[in-house]
């Protein structure tokens, strides 16, 4: 880092969060210099996407992926962070923060960015424990916590918090009630329609819903127990979660005696009634708002960052917001005005089969605000319409109200009039500038290419459309066109996966670096994305020839055991139809007590698994258990997950566990492009759940039932039907014909669920059940890729080379 | 610490022989008394050195990440970075210590300081 430099202006920021932050990013490339920063943060961490909290708490994302600036990004740029410390008094007349450790940091220029807190409602019982809000990294852990020791969760508010707060305790398992206080939830973004079709929505997935319901206190002793209504009526909970609101921070700035209202008042420069004070984010108010969404504080960000280095700008005037909620499977946007209003006249489409709506209003022919449910291709376009209160034409009409796709004589035009230092990408502050430098500077080509590269698009994915169109322009002929253009293996080549697998049979390529060489790669040496895809191609495309390539696995295919985020690694032998024997479990006891593991594990899908084992061991512990290697880490065959059947069950109307068990030995250890479930039941009862597995099998009196692409994961799915067979040799040939069909015509990576999507649900009834030539040349293929396989585990055990190789550790004294 | 040898202030230690390391992966090196290393072969007699760690706070083993070229990508964040410098390619942040890696004929020596620290002032 450069000199301190005596001239510097000290500038001292309160609040660690995403609007003083990105602030302090701006500042930072527009005159890095120009300050001596010191950050006041009252998290221990460094800073952080809030907006991922959602995610963080759902368990799809952790906490590391959500960091914006890590320590070192802090120390690169000589930026001072007080982590976990709070400014605990202003002093306005000499210019000093107080901190909560008792020192004291003195400023030229203070910023203010410290956010907003929780609204908890001012009723009896409130204090009690079980009782949390949703605002940072400890709620989220509070939360979690919860989830492991109680059942029922209730959620006081249906906005936008509350609902993700509600769907992230749901998938942690806890039985879940939100409650609401108005008729509608998002009642600040939606209207009825919307906002009913949303509901029915989110009640499929297994939330519940109290409308209507004020609550006026909350019993329980030391603990929540219960909540009471206004209309007398009670809700029995174990945990409770406040969304109702929130509240700007004004606490220092008020006892300083800065001017605040309902937030810190500021101007259109983001100036307090101090002059040398700036308050930024959700904490302030301009023109009478207080924000609660953070593009409104990437763009006052831009404005400050700006004023505070004496660049010319333009002032704040306020922002246009909209709204997109994080819950998979749930489309819904809004932004602008959007319940009908006298004055206002209104274009409305629904679809109650398709379960899509669309309302645009209009104010004197102006565009200026619109509702979407379940398809929000048009966001995009439609948000740029509401802030710019587009007029309405003939032409829009049309698109609107046409198909289902806004495709206009210039799609591209409102990119066009978009000015650079516009935010596309509010989650991440991109703005259109950023965008088309880096497409211009380093030659990208599609939209991840841009996401890798400027992080747009990479967090709600909301602004994708935009990026897209901006792509676009900036490509101008070079561009391809998202639909018709070919989606590349990765940013590594233009080249498609048709392209590569064409090669690999055309040119017999059997050697990843061959492949990329061949096809004239332009990263020579390829990346995470392309090179276990290619190696996995090769061995779909030649198994008998195919050598697998263990620098092009990641390190669990590498290691046959699957990395954990301490480094240690967990390892699940097959139990095949998830059937084990007491000589079985005494073995697996005894290598756990002498190889020290920290846990042993039942598995969703019935195994056993024994985590925390030093990678130096597992030559050892495989061998010790003499089990064949459950490929718990593989895109592969997991497990065929059993119910016990006509063996011992009542109902059972088909031996399961047989069928499962010979399913699992026939299939084992065959690549696939992406992980790969089984179920087998006995009757309709369904107890190993078939529906969400991607291959499931329900026998009944005659035969069995066949469902496919079901998916419990993240994006939970439930399988079609895809024939009924009568006997058990249709249903082992099918089972071949379908996997090797999906291995054949699945993109690396793609799971059954996505892929049925993909190609359609007939196409591959018509390929695998209707016509029989295709479905046995089908079956010869699995069946010569299935030749040659062996035990991984064994492989590793019996041949010491491997073993110094990949597993051991060189000690150097 | 037996140190093996000593070139222009800094001390290498021998941590094994080209062959122990295998082609285009990563492997660890325990130094008694010293820091993790992660040591990538990445063609015949070209080895790079580096802590065996990624750049971030709870960053995983590097040894086990994919390596590509001069880059290896985290097995745990696939954050890309460099065998070279150690620094983490955008649009993640950080770096990671990198050691000096000298060959004495088969012998691979690896130096006691992190050759990227404290070589900004
Ligand atoms: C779960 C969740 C999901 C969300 N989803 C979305 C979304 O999808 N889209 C969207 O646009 N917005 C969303 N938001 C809102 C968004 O996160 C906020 O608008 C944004 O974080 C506000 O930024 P800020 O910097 O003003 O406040 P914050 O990010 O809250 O930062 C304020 C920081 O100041 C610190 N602080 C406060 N007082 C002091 C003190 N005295 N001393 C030191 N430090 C102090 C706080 O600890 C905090 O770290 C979501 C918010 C949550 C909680
Ligand atoms: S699915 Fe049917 S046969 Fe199998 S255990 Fe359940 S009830 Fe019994
Ligand atoms: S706006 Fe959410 S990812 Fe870009």
């Amino acid at each position: 880092m450069g000199m301190e430099m005596t001239n510097r202006e000290k500038l001292v920021l309160i609040g660690n969060g995403v609007a003083g932050m990105n602030t302090i990013e701006q500042i930072m490339k527009l005159d890095p210099d120009k300050y001596e920063i010191t950050v006041i943060g009252k998290e221990p961490h460094p800073n952080y996407n809030r907006i991922q909290l959602s995610y963080l708490l759902e368990g799809s994302k952790t906490f590391d992926e959500m960091i914006l600036n890590d320590y070192s990004w802090y120390e690169r740029n000589g930026v001072t962070l007080c982590a976990g410390i709070a400014a605990e008094r202003i002093d306005l007349a000499s210019k000093f923060v107080h901190m909560s450790d008792g020192t004291t940091v003195s400023y030229d220029r203070l910023l203010i960015a410290t956010g907003s807190k929780p609204f908890m409602l001012p009723i009896p019982g409130i204090d009690k424990e079980g009782i949390v809000g949703f605002r940072d990294v400890q709620d989220c852990e509070r939360m979690k916590a919860a989830a492991s020791t109680c059942r029922k969760a209730a959620v006081i508010g249906g906005g936008l918090l509350g609902l993700e707060a509600a769907k992230g305790l749901l998938k942690l398992g806890m039985e879940v009630t939100v409650v609401h206080l108005f008729s509608d939830l998002m009642e600040r973004q939606l209207d009825t329609t919307a906002s009913t079709m949303l509901r029915a929505e989110l009640e499929g997935q297994g939330l519940r819903f109290l409308m209507n319901k004020k609550t006026v206190e909350i019993s329980g002793d030391e603990r929540v127990k219960s909540l009471r209504f206004e209309d007398g009526t009670e809700l029995e909970t174990d945990f409770l979660v406040m969304a109702a609101g929130i509240v700007p921070d004004t606490a220092l700035a008020r006892e300083c005696g800065l001017e605040t209202a309902r937030g810190i008042i500021v101007n259109d420069y983001m100036q307090t009634s101090d002059t040398h004070v700036y308050a930024v984010g959700e904490c302030n108010q301009h023109r009478g708002v207080s924000y609660g969404l953070v593009a409104p504080l990437f763009e006052q960000g831009s404005v400050l960052a700006k004023h505070l280095c004496g660049v010319p700008t333009e002032p704040y005037q306020g922002s246009v917001v909209s709204t997109k909620l994080k819950i998979s499977g749930v489309d819904v946007f809004s932004a602008g005005e959007f319940q009908d209003a006298p004055g206002l006249d209104v274009i409305r489409t629904q679809d109650n089969w398709s379960k899509t709506y669309k309302k645009v209003l209009l104010r004197d022919n102006r565009i200026v605000g619109c509702v979407l449910f379940g398809d929000v291709h048009d966001s995009a376009q439609l948000f740029k319409w509401v802030k710019a209160e587009e007029a309405m034409t003939r032409e829009i009409h049309e698109q609107l109200t046409g198909s289902a796709h806004i495709e206009g004589a210039d799609p591209l035009a409102f990119v066009t009039a978009m000015p650079a230092d516009e935010i596309v990408c509010g989650c991440n502050g991109v703005t259109k500038g950023m965008i088309v430098q880096a497409i211009t500077d380093q030659g990208l080509s599609t939209v991840d290419e841009i996401k890798a590269c400027t992080g747009a698009s990479r967090s709600c994915g909301g602004c994708k459309p935009m990026v897209e169109q901006i792509l676009a322009l900036t490509l101008g002929d070079r561009y391809e066109g998202s639909k018709n253009a070919v989606e590349t293996l990765c940013g590594c080549t233009t080249h498609s996966r048709e392209d590569v697998i064409a090669a690999i049979r055309d040119k017999r390529l059997t050697h990843v670096r061959e492949v990329m060489n061949v096809l004239e790669w332009h990263n020579p040496e390829g990346c995470t994305k392309c090179r276990p895809a290619i190696n996995y191609y090769i061995g779909m495309v030649w198994p008998e020839v195919f050598e697998d390539e263990k620098d092009s696995r990641f390190v669990n295919e590498r290691l046959h055991a699957n990395i954990q985020k301490d480094g240690t690694y967990s390892v699940v032998p097959r139990m095949y139809g998830g059937v084990t024997t007491p000589e079985q479990l005494r073995k697996i006891a005894d290598v756990a007590d002498k190889y020290e593991v920290k846990m042993v594990k039942v598995t969703g899908g019935q195994r056993l698994d024994l985590l925390g084992v030093k990678k130096e061991d597992l030559p050892h512990v495989w061998e010790e258990l003499g089990m064949p290697s459950g490929y718990a880490y593989a895109k592969a065959i997991r497990t065929v997950k059993t119910c016990v059947g006509s063996t011992f069950c009542r109902f059972g109307t088909q031996d399961s566990i047989s069928m499962g068990i010979l399913l699992e030995k026939k299939f084992e250890r065959l690549w696939m492009p992406a992980k790969f479930k089984m179920a087998v039941n006995g009757c309709p009862r369904n107890c190993a759940e078939a529906e969400i597995k991607d291959f499931g099998i329900i026998g009944n009196d005659g035969g069995w039932e066949i469902y496919v692409g079901g998916n419990g994961g993240v994006k939970l799915r439930a399988a079609d039907l895809l024939c009924k067979v009568k006997t058990d040799e249709e249903l082992i040939e099918l089972a071949g014909a379908f996997i090797q069909f999906y291995r054949e015509t699945g993109k690396y990576g793609e799971r059954t669920s996505d892929w049925i999507e993909r190609i359609g649900l007939q196409a591959i009834i018509q390929e695998i059940v209707d016509n029989l030539e295709r479905r046995k040349e089908l079956v010869e293929r699995i069946e010569q890729a299935l030749q040659g396989l062996h035990d991984p585990w064994k492989e590793v055990v019996e041949q010491e080379g491997l073993q110094h190789q990949l597993y051991e550790t060189l000690q150097v004294k | 610490m037996e140190i093996v040898k000593i070139e222009n202030q800094v001390s290498y230690h021998s941590v094994g022989n080209v062959e122990d390391f295998p082609l285009h992966l990563g492997k660890v090196v325990h130094i008694e008394g010293g820091p993790e290393i992660a040591v990538f072969r990445v063609a015949e007699r070209t080895l790079y050195a580096l802590e065996n760690r990624t750049g971030h706070k709870k960053g995983g083993p590097l040894a086990e990440g994919l390596v590509s070229g001069e880059y290896v990508y985290c097995p745990l964040r696939d954050c890309k970075i460099s065998l070279l410098t150690g620094e983490v390619q955008l649009p993640d942040t950080g770096r990671v210590s990198v050691y000096p890696l000298r060959l004495d004929g088969d012998v691979v020596l690896v130096g006691e300081r992190a050759a990227n620290e404290a070589s900004e002032g």
